[in-house]
């Protein structure tokens, strides 16, 4: 393998150099990205973690597992076709279809060539490329893969569902109760959030990257804002991203208390899901004593943080915390005592860890199924290099493992928060954007992942082109594998061990 | 052990909050728009269905946030239902997005008259941030006869069950004051 590897690698840094920070970006020419990916066919160490475009031009991140390097390669799309990489990861199925849907570049020897996020209702086509061409056709029903064999039937949900959840269409195809194949169809959600960006200044587009998913929203500032910088070659200041962390692991708390509260709701066992609303209830409240806002939205900016902590805040967030640190325990001894929750969580949902290592899942998903990226650790960032952060990795790749990385997570991150709160620097909150071009990259780990921004700046210092990537990306299509050959009946659970944003990637 | 501390919180104080106070100029604009005979048909309950049309998933957080112990929306007569059919109220958050307009307009369609609809959060306002979108028509009222709009980005849910029990006391003005409200008198 290792040779294949470094054939890869090779064949990228063959390229042009393009001055990205802090990765470097390398041109290649269509013929070099052909055979990059037919490198990629035999190469497993180099994941792909993104694949964008801009008009006439499209752009891959990957990830060289062994040596912990990240790396772009660029492929010039001569007469709006580029050789497609889906053959080789199928990470990259839906980016295509993305791709198609925003840019109107087509992907040579793709694995799916369906429309994605172009339902056929915006009156355009190629919304993001240089020439959107008028589209007035009525909007296409969508084709679902087929599925053959005796009394398979069709289940189709959404795209509004029973909870109060965000859009999107499940697509069952069930034999009995036995879920024989599962195809999601998202793009819901879409609003454009790509193109309102273009043209606009990194500042005025972080309202954008704030609100690219809710409950992410800490994260998606951190990262767009990290690539801003990098682009600008500006460093925020120290108690800056020391906030900026602070934050990021409250986020992390509340959602996981969030999701291990509906998870075990969704198995009918309502102690854990009450108690962990009123814990996650007490960390919103202090999060919005320290910042401001319950979710912490538009507080993390390009160039440092909007607020400063308010003073009472840390007593807040202190007091919130020790209450969650001392319930957790017994919750988590409740939730592994009782045999009826058990029997909904083990062995429920499993993926296989090399299915996680194709598709490079991160997050609690990949740590689950015995993948220990972190972007904290690697390829880490500020202030995290000093707090020796603690990744559970666990290699079962069911709803149990899902929800027991969560809680060892709280954990770890209850004790950053006392840690980061105990050592606050002081000093500035932010340091002013120069006007000037620059390409930037910021990886950030989210609650669900490592959220990864692309950033390009014209001359004028305004955006040229950008591309949020959300983990949950390469986590939707995993889903679809956990799910085969369980019950309908517990694809809810399933779901919620996810818990992936729609809003995120529907863009 | 699960049973003891069940044991422990039947004895012990509730965690949940007292009501936010409601506006009465909010209350007086809704029995505007109230027929009398909804007043009779809904009685003093509310069945809740939510839609998404596109937000950013910060209003969803929000909106659930009313189901937990500190907020007990069910406390009020108000309740989420898992179908358009079952429902008084449709409240909707995100900006009206084009991919969701067709699936908002069958929900509208498949509730029962008389019926609310209420736009949760900036975006389901006028589109919020995301206006001006290829992909975004602007607010719910493109699509939807909006009866009261509960902006913010996201709502507090405080703020929402201010807006929520405002709609409750609309249709509940004949009858006696509601048990939130009687310390107030």
């Amino acid at each position: 393998m290792a040779p294949d590897a470094a054939a890869a690698l090779g064949r990228i840094r063959a390229g042009a150099p393009q001055h990205a920070r802090p990765y470097e970006r390398y041109l290649l020419t269509p013929t070099a990205w052909a055979a990059l990916a037919e490198a990629l066919a035999v190469d497993r160490g180099l994941a792909l973690l993104s694949l964008w475009a801009e008009p006439a031009m499209v752009h891959a991140a990957f990830l060289a597992e062994e040596e912990g390097e990240i790396l772009l390669a660029s492929c010039p799309a001569q007469g709006g076709h580029y050789p497609a990489l889906s053959p080789a990861r199928p990470g990259a199925v839906r980016f295509e279809r993305m791709i198609r849907d925003l840019w109107g570049l087509v992907a040579e020897g793709a694995e799916d060539s369906r429309p994605w996020l172009d339902h056929g209702h915006w009156g355009v086509t190629g919304p993001l490329s240089n020439n959107p061409a008028p589209n007035a056709l009525p909007p296409p029903q969508p084709e679902f893969l087929a599925v053959e064999g005796e009394g398979v039937h069709q289940i189709a949900v959404g795209p509004v569902h029973a909870a109060v959840i965000e859009p999107g269409h499940f697509r069952f195809h069930v034999q009995g109760e036995t879920v024989a194949r599962l195809e999601v169809r998202l793009g819901y959600a879409h609003k454009g959030t790509i193109g309102l960006m273009l043209g606009k200044s990194p500042r005025a587009a972080a309202r954008y990257m704030a609100r690219l998913s809710g409950d992410s929203t800490v994260a998606h500032s951190w990262a767009f804002a990290m690539a801003a910088e990098a682009a600008l070659g500006v460093v925020p200041p120290p108690r800056a991203l020391a906030l900026r962390a602070l934050m990021a692991e409250l986020e992390r708390i509340h959602n996981h208390l969030n999701d291990w509260g509906f998870a075990c709701n969704d198995s009918a066992f309502a102690f854990p899901h009450a108690r962990c609303g009123a814990l996650r209830e007490a960390v919103l409240r202090a999060s919005a004593a320290a910042f401001g806002h319950r979710l912490m939205m538009d507080r993390v900016v390009p160039g440092g943080v909007a607020q400063d902590l308010a003073p009472g805040g840390a007593e807040a967030i202190l007091a919130a915390l020790e209450v969650a640190a001392a319930e957790i325990p017994v919750l988590l001894q409740i939730y592994e005592n009782h045999a009826s929750l058990a029997d909904r969580v083990v062995g429920t949902g499993s993926l296989a860890a090399a299915l996680v290592a194709r598709f490079a899942a991160g997050g609690f998903i990949g740590r689950a199924t015995g993948r220990g990226f972190d972007a904290r650790r690697l390829p880490g960032y500020a202030p995290y290099a000093d707090l020796e952060v603690a990744v559970p990795v666990l290699p079962q790749g069911d709803v149990d493992a899902r929800i027991r990385i969560r809680i060892a997570e709280l954990q770890e991150s209850i004790r950053l928060v006392r840690g980061l709160l105990k050592t606050l620097p002081d000093g500035e909150l932010a340091v002013p954007l120069p006007q000037r071009a620059g390409e930037g990259v910021g990886m950030v780990e989210g609650f669900r992942g490592e959220c990864l921004h692309w950033l390009a700046l014209d001359d004028g210092g305004l955006i040229r082109g950008a591309f949020p990537r959300d983990p949950s990306w390469l986590q939707w299509p995993l889903l679809e594998a956990a799910i085969e050959n369980n019950i309908v009946a517990d694809f809810p659970l399933c779901n919620k061990s996810f818990n992936c944003s729609y809003s995120g990637v529907d863009l | 052990m699960l049973w003891p501390r069940l044991a422990k919180n039947l004895f012990g104080r509730p965690l949940t909050d007292p009501a936010p106070p409601v506006p009465d100029q909010v209350v007086q604009a809704l029995v505007e728009r109230l027929e009398a005979a909804a007043q009779q048909r809904l009685g003093h309950s509310l069945s809740i269905r939510e839609v998404d049309t596109g937000s950013c998933n910060g209003c969803e957080l929000e909106i659930n946030a009313l189901s937990n112990v500190v907020h007990d929306l069910e406390r009020f007569g108000l309740r989420f239902v898992a179908s358009p059919r079952h429902a008084d109220v449709l409240l909707v958050t995100g900006p009206l997005g084009r991919n969701m307009r067709a699936a908002l307009e069958r929900v509208w369609e498949c509730t029962p008259d008389p019926k609310w609809v209420v736009a949760v959060g900036d975006c389901a306002v006028d589109g919020g941030v995301f206006k001006g979108s290829y992909a975004v028509e602007g607010g719910i009222a493109e699509a939807l006869p909006v009866d009261l709009v509960i902006p913010g980005c996201p709502p507090t849910p405080t703020q929402l069950l201010e807006g929520l029990l405002a709609l409750l006391e609309a249709q509940a003005l004949p009858r006696a004051t509601p048990f939130w409200r009687r310390d107030e008198d």
